[in-house]
């Protein structure tokens, strides 16, 4: 395993975290409710806290001369690791849920093995973050309950964007050549050993809010590699704006 | 603060003298958050850990940590470490005393955390009236660390600081 390996590795995890950070703070000051609002930008905030220890160890990990910043401001698109999920946009509050709870999940599982790595730092992020999404992960799934089970426009709305959501779904457990690479060493998680718990757990809520599980033949994918939707880049443009306007900005 | 915490006694009261920037009542030791102190000649090495990984606070702790050092002729470093991850168990009896008097709810153990947080029982005091008739607002208040209550007999909002086992 070299530090390449290990570099792309924490991109895969990092970026989702990043990107699905950048979007939820979109949502700072248009809640749809205080309390909503505030709870999202701190589900933002976490998100982000646990990007910058990752993105400090890219930094330490990389031959070049480079800080966390350089790692989430100077990265083309393609450089980005992310899963299509993340950077679907805020069509509605039932979105935001149902993106947030498919994730979360997922981010829960993956943390709970990554606690187990080899590597120390891998292991210290985890434990640290675990604690963080087991809040998330309780937000969405509450919310996703009442939306689903809630009134006929917000379980309608609610499944809509669980069908919609629904093919970005299977990314989540793929396995680039590194992942693997990194996951033989001890060091990463194997994401595909997480997919039968994440459907158990995910098609279990969803039942209980009486939601329908979609079938789909075809699951989108694409992230992993760097190729994203459309909608990336607009992301990017947003995030990366000051430092690209005003090249080494200090803040 | 816990056992393996090492904090030179020279330097413990300085930093009793910091407070935590966003809730000033408690100080950064109250909050458990200083997990090292090591005086070396002037030279003074201090690890903090953040209690949650966003948490903002963690750069002004940093700076306010090495101004109030320098100020007392010392040469700080100050490092952010995540290993151990920081729990509220490691705030103090006084921190927690200070919370409730400043109007926050201090954190429960974990069962009853959890029991509250999911709305299934109501076993959070009201800081104001110490009623335990309060309902659960929201799970996130106006910092990360906080969960939004309401007391339904003096009918005040409070925060509740979650507890991170």
């Amino acid at each position: 395993m070299t530090n390449e390996n290990l570099i792309h590795y924490i991109h895969g995890i990092a970026d989702n975290s990043m990107i699905l950070g950048q979007r939820i703070s979109e949502l700072c000051g248009h809640g749809p409710t205080l309390e909503t609002d505030i709870a999202l930008t701190n589900i933002a905030l976490d998100l982000l806290g646990q990007t910058r220890s990752y993105y400090q160890y890219v930094a330490e990990l990389s031959p070049k001369d480079i800080t966390e910043d350089d790692v989430a401001f100077l990265r083309k698109e393609r450089e980005y690791k992310n899963v299509l999920l993340v950077e679907q946009p805020n069509t509605d509050f039932a979105y935001v849920i149902v993106r947030q709870y498919f994730f979360d999940v997922f981010h829960y599982l993956l943390l709970k093995e990554l606690e187990k790595s080899k590597n120390v730092n891998f292991q210290a992020i985890a434990k640290k973050s675990l604690k963080e999404v087991s809040y998330h992960k309780r937000f969405s799934g509450d919310w996703l309950k009442r939306l689903g089970d809630g009134t006929d426009e917000s379980k309608q709305k609610t499944q809509q964007a669980v069908n919609d959501l629904w093919v970005f779904t299977d990314e989540l457990f793929h396995m680039t050549k590194d992942d693997q690479v990194v996951a033989d060493a001890g060091f990463g998680v194997d994401n595909s050993t997480l997919k039968s718990e994440y459907y158990t757990m995910v098609k279990s809520l969803l039942k209980e809010c009486k939601l329908q599980i979609p079938e789909v033949k075809y699951f989108q994918k694409g992230g992993k590699k760097g190729i994203h939707s459309e909608h990336m880049g607009y992301i990017l443009s947003d995030m990366q704006f000051m430092q690209r306007t005003y090249p080494d900005m200090k803040w | 603060m816990t056992e393996d915490v090492y904090i030179e006694a020279e330097l413990l009261s300085i930093l009793k003298s910091v407070p935590d920037p966003e809730i000033p009542v408690l100080s950064i030791i109250d909050l458990g958050v200083v997990r090292s102190a090591y005086l070396k000649g002037k030279d003074v090495f201090v690890e903090i850990t953040p209690t949650y990984s966003g948490c903002p606070a963690m750069d002004v702790i940093g700076d306010d940590i090495k101004t109030e050092l320098k100020k007392h002729g010392y040469i700080p470093k100050v490092k952010l470490i995540l290993s151990p991850a920081w729990t509220t168990d490691w705030m103090t009896d006084e921190g927690k005393q200070a919370l409730r008097d400043y109007g926050i709810a201090p954190p429960m153990d974990a069962t009853s955390d959890k029991e509250a947080l999911l709305g299934n029982k109501r076993v959070i005091s009201c800081p104001q009236c110490e009623s335990k008739n309060t309902r659960l607002v929201s799970q996130f208040g106006s910092t990360a660390c906080k969960a939004m209550f309401k007391c339904e007999d003096c009918e005040e909002t409070f925060d509740y600081f979650k507890c991170l086992t």
